[in-house]
């Protein structure tokens, strides 16, 4: 079973990624894009698994989400580590929508970036290349003070000094 | 100045530790190098022409005569004993090992230095005016609000991958010396009729391929909500900037497609769900980051015999009298004066100084200015509040250094890129450029008598050398492998900033010097009284400098 990051901890991830051409869904936990969510909409309502659902990092959260909030997984999806729009779209969802299931990182994120995005809210990550997991978790200590406000850190370090 | 206390010095620390595990990483193949480019970029580490380049981090330009003893140090033991001042008043090594960089920002973090965000698609080091807390027409000292900004955006966590770079400016004066209409925030401290303090915040300025001036987005916003309010619009451009194309990815694209209003707006939107949280600047915080600009200990002067006595001073040496009139200016604390020690002497790269001038000029700052010192866009170093009866003894120290060439403000005080000799984005190389317009110029009658006259070269169209808002403006070209010059005439960075027109088809490197002659030639020609080159030009338009220098050539 593969395995993942999710709070410090390498867990296996039983969650099985719904390919983009499937038609239809199979059994066990099944996290799907937001298209497909909406395609099988009628099949998922008889789902006896669970069911996450991805977005990209450029989706608009604001029209979108508040249907996926009772959702246990929301994974944002990085086409490249470059591309910080999920670091928005994470914040967001946790501190203006209060999301509080599993937040997932998924795609191409680099293990220097852990320790951001789990500033920005996330709390699980599924890399897409090999990666030594315990290694990686390291990062996720790399620094243990902030100066601002994230979703981990209610308030600014000026307000704590 | 600001001084770290445990918790940024703790995030310095660990910021050194984290690069020093990401390099180990990527040196035994463990990081790929794409990868590892964001990674060494946001620690200021660039790989060049002909070595790695190390930009490191002079927050608002802000140093200690002990950070630049430890400069001095750096420079002669990881680089070749010099060190270059840039025009985002920072400092670049030409020639660090990639090995070394650690230990580098280990030295740096001991002074309280880093490099952090001095390259990449971040938020880099903010800017200011390098005579702020002296100047006679502040508003507000516009550094703590640069030290607030500092903190802020120090690995912020949302930021830290935008579309582009990001540069935000603060101009606390009537007079803009901070370029701050030319960056993508420019923020101006301003008072609202019940004198309260706040800022009027511009966005999407830039130079660059596409030079912009600056739009105002919001009239008034009240001190206490500035960090709430930058988070709204680095949201906004985080999530809609450009990203397919570099070159339309800076938030000056987004404002002008959107409009600035409709900018503004989306804005207001965000910033109304974050507004009055957690980030709303404290009084506490306020008085805390402000104690640390506190006047220094001013003698109680009486100006009319310092003014006399340094007049006596000045009618008995000319040379003396010359740096005066060009090195120095006023305060608004009588009895003193902000000296500028060039960086600029010809057959020196533009600001370029040595190991050794380092530790003088640190010996200076001791000496004559409270043990601190300024970087300035224009890539010298000022020294403030030296009271007039040390003028004379620091000059003559500064001159034995090499660092009292009395051009400041001259056509021989130009901003200059490193150009094609070091950078590996240049198309043209620009230090040569500089050093022959200083040599065909070198007699100072005649560059005292051209008086305020601002010359910008620029290697390529990144225009890290600001050829668009120079008086004259050069701009490195590339031509099938030659090297060409195209003029610019007109820019200006002040309040009622200007970009720079072209005068006509590029000069090859053996013609710009005579061009420029030229240029010069129809100023003193047409211009009336004490009139400056900008203000001529300004009055009788580009078509007879353009006549002038292509005549010969059609």
């Amino acid at each position: 079973m593969p395995q993942i990051l999710k709070d410090t901890q390498v867990v296996s991830d039983n969650w099985i990624l719904l390919d983009e051409n499937a038609d239809s869904i199979p059994n066990g936990d099944i996290l799907l894009s937001f298209e497909q969510w909406q395609n099988f909409a009628e099949q998922l309502s008889n789902h006896s698994g669970s069911i996450g659902v991805w977005l990209e990092g450029h989706a608009e959260i604001e029209q979108i989400i508040e249907p996926l909030l009772n959702l246990p997984l929301i994974a944002i999806n990085f086409p490249k580590f470059a591309d910080g729009r999920g670091f928005s779209a994470a914040r967001l969802i946790r501190e203006r929508y209060n999301y509080s299931g599993e937040l997932r990182a998924i795609g191409g994120f680099i293990r220097d970036q852990l320790y951001l995005l789990k500033r920005c809210g996330f709390n699980a990550f599924q890399f897409s290349d090999e990666n030594e997991l315990s290694d990686a978790a390291e990062s996720l200590k790399d620094f243990s003070e902030n100066y601002q406000v994230s979703v981990d850190q209610e308030n600014p370090l000026f307000r704590r000094r | 100045m600001y001084r770290y206390d445990n918790y940024d010095q703790k995030i310095v620390d660990e910021r050194v530790a984290q690069f020093r595990d990401q390099t180990e990483r990527y040196l035994a193949g463990k990081i790929a190098e794409e990868e590892f480019l964001p990674l060494r970029l946001q620690n200021g580490l660039y790989v060049q022409r002909l070595a790695p380049m190390l930009r490191i981090a002079v927050p608002y330009g802000m140093l200690s005569s002990n950070q630049v003893r430890k400069l001095a140090h750096i420079a002669r033991v990881y680089d070749k004993g010099y060190v270059h001042f840039t025009t985002r008043q920072n400092v670049q090594l030409n020639w660090p090992a990639l090995e070394e960089v650690p230990d580098i920002l280990a030295e740096l973090a001991s002074v309280e230095m880093h490099a952090i965000q001095t390259s990449g698609n971040c938020i880099r080091n903010t800017t200011t005016d390098q005579f702020a807390g002296v100047a006679a027409d502040e508003i507000e000292d516009p550094r703590p609000w640069c030290e607030i900004i500092r903190q802020w955006s120090t690995l912020h966590p949302e930021f830290a991958f935008l579309p582009r770079k990001f540069k935000i400016a603060v101009c606390g004066s009537e007079e803009d010396r901070a370029a701050f209409l030319l960056h993508d925030i420019g923020l101006q401290l301003v008072k609202n009729p019940q004198g309260e303090l706040g800022f009027e915040v511009f966005v999407g300025g830039g130079l660059g391929r596409t030079p912009i001036i600056g739009s105002s987005i919001r009239k008034f916003l009240p001190k206490q909500h500035l960090l709430s309010y930058l988070d709204a619009i680095l949201r906004v451009y985080n999530r809609y900037g450009n990203r397919d194309n570099k070159y339309k990815a800076r938030i000056k694209i987004l404002v002008k497609a959107w409009t600035p209003e409709v900018f503004a707006k989306r804005v207001e939107e965000e910033w109304a769900n974050i507004k009055d949280g957690p980030s709303t600047l404290t009084d506490a915080e306020l008085a805390r980051v402000t104690g640390f600009f506190s006047a220094p200990d001013y003698q109680d002067i009486d100006s009319t015999i310092a003014d006399q006595s340094l007049a006596a001073q000045a009618s008995e040496n000319n040379a003396f009298s010359r740096w005066l009139e060009r090195n120095t200016v006023l305060q608004k604390q009588s009895g003193y004066r902000s000296v500028t020690l060039s960086l600029k002497p010809a057959g020196v790269a533009p600001g370029d100084v040595t190991d050794t001038q380092l530790e003088t000029i640190a010996d200076l700052a001791d000496q004559y200015a409270f043990g601190e010192l300024r970087a300035t866009h224009n890539q010298n170093v000022v020294l403030t509040d030296v009271v007039y009866s040390d003028l004379f003894e620091l000059w003559q120290a500064a001159k034995q250094s090499g660092l009292a060439t009395p051009t400041i403000g001259t056509i021989n005080d130009m901003i200059c890129c490193p150009g094609g000799d070091y950078c590996s984005l240049a198309n043209a190389k620009s230090i040569p450029v500089a050093e022959a317009i200083q040599r065909k110029f070198s007699d100072l009658d005649y560059v005292y008598d051209l008086g305020d006259l601002e010359l910008n070269i620029s290697g390529c169209m990144n225009a890290c050398g600001h050829h668009h808002i120079g008086h004259i403006g050069i701009l490195g070209v590339d031509k099938k492998g030659k090297e060409w010059y195209q003029i610019q005439l007109g820019g200006s960075a002040n309040k009622s900033a200007a970009l720079g027109k072209v005068l006509g088809p590029s000069l090859s490197r053996e013609e710009i010097t005579d061009g420029i002659e030229k240029l010069l030639d129809v100023y003193v020609e047409n211009r009336i009284a004490d009139e400056s080159f900008l203000n001529t030009y300004q009055r009788i338009g580009i078509d007879k400098f353009k006549e002038r220098v292509y005549a010969a050539n059609s």
